[in-house]
């Protein structure tokens, strides 16, 4: 065996490397010794302090996260602490809001963030799932570029002025073409009843949809295009059709990531505060028709916040504040058990 | 020159699972050694302990003492320095997709911060042609991607990409089996080349590659090595009952 061994070489000598498969050696300028590349990768020591210092670096980067939600969560507490100790618990379970007689619930707002993030999800979940679809399947490339470029460039309009085309754009495409064939249709459920001003709960989710569907569609078509191509063909293979193939390996593939995406966009939905603080009418009651005016707890703080002049009215709010980041934990938490039981047992997901 | 490898009383855990028991052998210096055995049997956990790749994963352990040149790697030095001396060639290529041929050579170097642009060339072109890929590349070297080669390709970049940085040893997980039979000869072509230089560690599937290209032959099952003797030795007359069943096909 070792006669296939020309002779013992130099190392590092240039046409040592003269590789077996007949190839004439080059001339090169001559390398440095082997151990000049060795003797400089031992100077550089065995950079422990390095990768010491890197982790605690790092590792101060993930603190931060902790300290800033606690100083979030401690301003919170000490500045609704009047009323905190005047309502106790029934502040999160009382529908009055009374601030000439001091009395405060903050359920009409709790309700209000929950219903109108719920439909806003309902609507733009189908829609930003099939914008995914179509960029990422079926799109012709000329027009892909375009289409993810306006999608993206939804989610860079601020939110006041997404407020001002729904005042005078939306709100009143709603109430005159969409509304009456919504409460002609749906009546029955009483989810869409007289009266109707345009203005209200289903116009503030409308318009949130609106605001979350390029976080999910540009999320979701990060994910499909991440599911290996294989996935795709050993559907097709199987004589699936387009459709068939999308959701068996496409779809399926990507859930995990899809449902992450959903989250990123309810949790946007939750906090969004001045788009529907300006359509969503700033009535604090509870009202099964998704037509009526409503609240949501970010609206509430923005409409009543520079109007809040006794210390009580001001506590208050800032409790609601409270409430919002709590819905919120406890919603984010949901939604991930969700996720996990969906998931469990399954495979680790392939994008 | 390569150095030679001690390992004593060996031990390595995935979670509950022990994996590698107590393994104790010599790798001599300058020689290819094969490392043979079924699917599971350590023979890759083992080499991942040589340079410290093994704990790389949260749930694994080691335990026992390795030395590499005279200096234990577990005890004496740190596992960044251990990596910088042993090179490593995986199962799959995996050049880098983001760089260009030359830029994936000279990482190696480049991440310890050498930047001399004329020793770059020289130990991108040296480690081309060590892994006999120079002819194939050196028109394109900074314009095609390192995944834009083929798959045999690939693997010899990756070659080309260990050796840039000098190593003392080259540690090789089944380097050719996801390879076709040409390039696969040329993988094992370059093996018989390069042990002049480094000493060679190779886990393989294939006893005819152990064969060819190995001087010694450890045989790995069930977490044990069994038997490590010249591969001479080991292919025609096994000091173990259960080497011999293995090399001629009775399980495995």
């Amino acid at each position: 065996m070792n006669l296939r061994i020309q002779e013992p070489r130099a190392p590092k000598a240039p046409d040592a490397a003269a590789p077996a498969g007949g190839l004439v050696p080059v001339a090169v300028p001559s390398p440095p010794p082997a151990s000049a590349i060795r003797t400089f990768l031992r100077e550089r020591g065995n950079s422990r302090v390095a990768d010491a210092t890197f982790r605690w670096l790092m590792l101060l980067c993930a603190l931060s996260i902790f300290a800033i939600v606690a100083l979030i969560a401690n301003e919170l507490v000490v500045n609704s602490k009047l009323t905190l100790a005047k309502f106790g618990m029934k502040f999160f379970v009382g529908s009055a809001w009374d601030p000439v007689n001091e009395n405060f619930g903050a359920l009409p707002f709790i309700y209000g963030t929950l219903v109108s993030s719920i439909v806003s999800l309902v609507l733009a979940v189908p829609l930003a799932v099939g914008v995914a679809v179509f960029l990422t399947e079926m799109c012709p490339q000329a027009l892909r570029g375009i289409l993810s470029f306006l999608t993206e460039l939804l989610a860079a309009i601020p939110s006041v002025v997404y407020g001002l085309w729904a005042i005078f754009v939306l709100v009143p495409l709603l109430r005159v073409y969409v509304d009456p064939v919504l409460i002609k249709l749906l009546g029955w459920t009483g989810l869409f009843m007289q009266p109707d001003f345009g203005i209200g709960m289903f116009a503030a989710g409308v318009i949130l949809a609106i605001m979350i569907l390029p976080i999910i569609s540009s999320l979701t078509r990060e994910v499909m295009t991440a599911v290996p191509h294989t996935q795709r063909e050993a559907v097709l293979a199987l004589g699936a059709t387009r459709w068939e193939m999308i959701r068996m390996g496409v779809l399926r593939n990507a859930r995990i990531g899809i449902v992450g995406s959903i989250i990123l966009g309810l949790g946007r939905a939750l906090g969004e505060t001045m788009a529907v603080a300006m359509v969503i009418g700033s009535s604090p009651t509870i009202s099964r028709s998704l037509l009526a005016p409503a609240a949501t707890m970010a609206s509430v703080i923005a409409n009543e916040f520079a109007e809040a002049s006794d210390d009580t009215y001001r506590s208050a709010l800032i409790e609601i504040g409270l409430a919002l980041f709590l819905v919120t934990i406890v919603v984010n938490i949901l939604a991930r058990l969700l996720v996990w039981a969906v998931t469990r047992g399954a495979p680790a997901r392939a994008a | 020159m390569g150095v030679s490898i001690e390992v004593n009383h060996l031990n390595a855990w995935y979670g509950a699972n022990h994996t590698l028991q107590d393994i104790t052998l010599h790798i001599p210096a300058n020689e290819a050694t094969a490392l043979i055995g079924p699917s599971g049997c350590g023979k890759s956990t083992f080499v991942r302990c040589l340079n410290r790749m093994h704990e790389t994963n949260p749930i694994a352990k080691v335990t026992g003492e390795v030395k590499v040149g005279g200096q234990d790697i577990y005890s004496e030095t740190s596992a960044v320095e251990v990596r910088r001396r042993i090179g490593m060639v995986f199962q799959r290529p995996n050049p880098f997709p983001t760089m260009s041929i030359y830029d994936n050579v000279a990482s190696g170097l480049r991440l310890n911060g050498f930047r001399n642009r004329r020793v770059l060339d020289e130990v991108v072109e040296r480690s081309l042609k060590s892994s006999a890929l120079w002819d194939e590349v050196k028109d394109e070297l900074k314009k095609k991607s390192g995944a834009s080669l083929s798959g045999g390709q690939q693997q010899r970049l990756c070659i080309a990409r260990a050796l840039a940085v000098d190593p003392e040893v080259l540690l090789m997980d089944e380097p050719a089996s996801a390879l076709d039979p040409v390039s696969t000869a040329k993988i094992e072509d370059l093996i018989f080349q390069l042990k002049v230089q480094y000493t060679i560690v190779i886990v393989t599937h294939n006893m005819q590659q152990a064969a060819r290209v190995a001087e010694r032959t450890g045989f790995f099952l069930n977490g044990r090595l069994v038997e490590f003797d010249s591969t001479h030795k080991i292919f025609t007359n096994p000091g173990d009952k259960r080497t011999e069943d293995y090399i001629t096909g009775r399980f495995g």
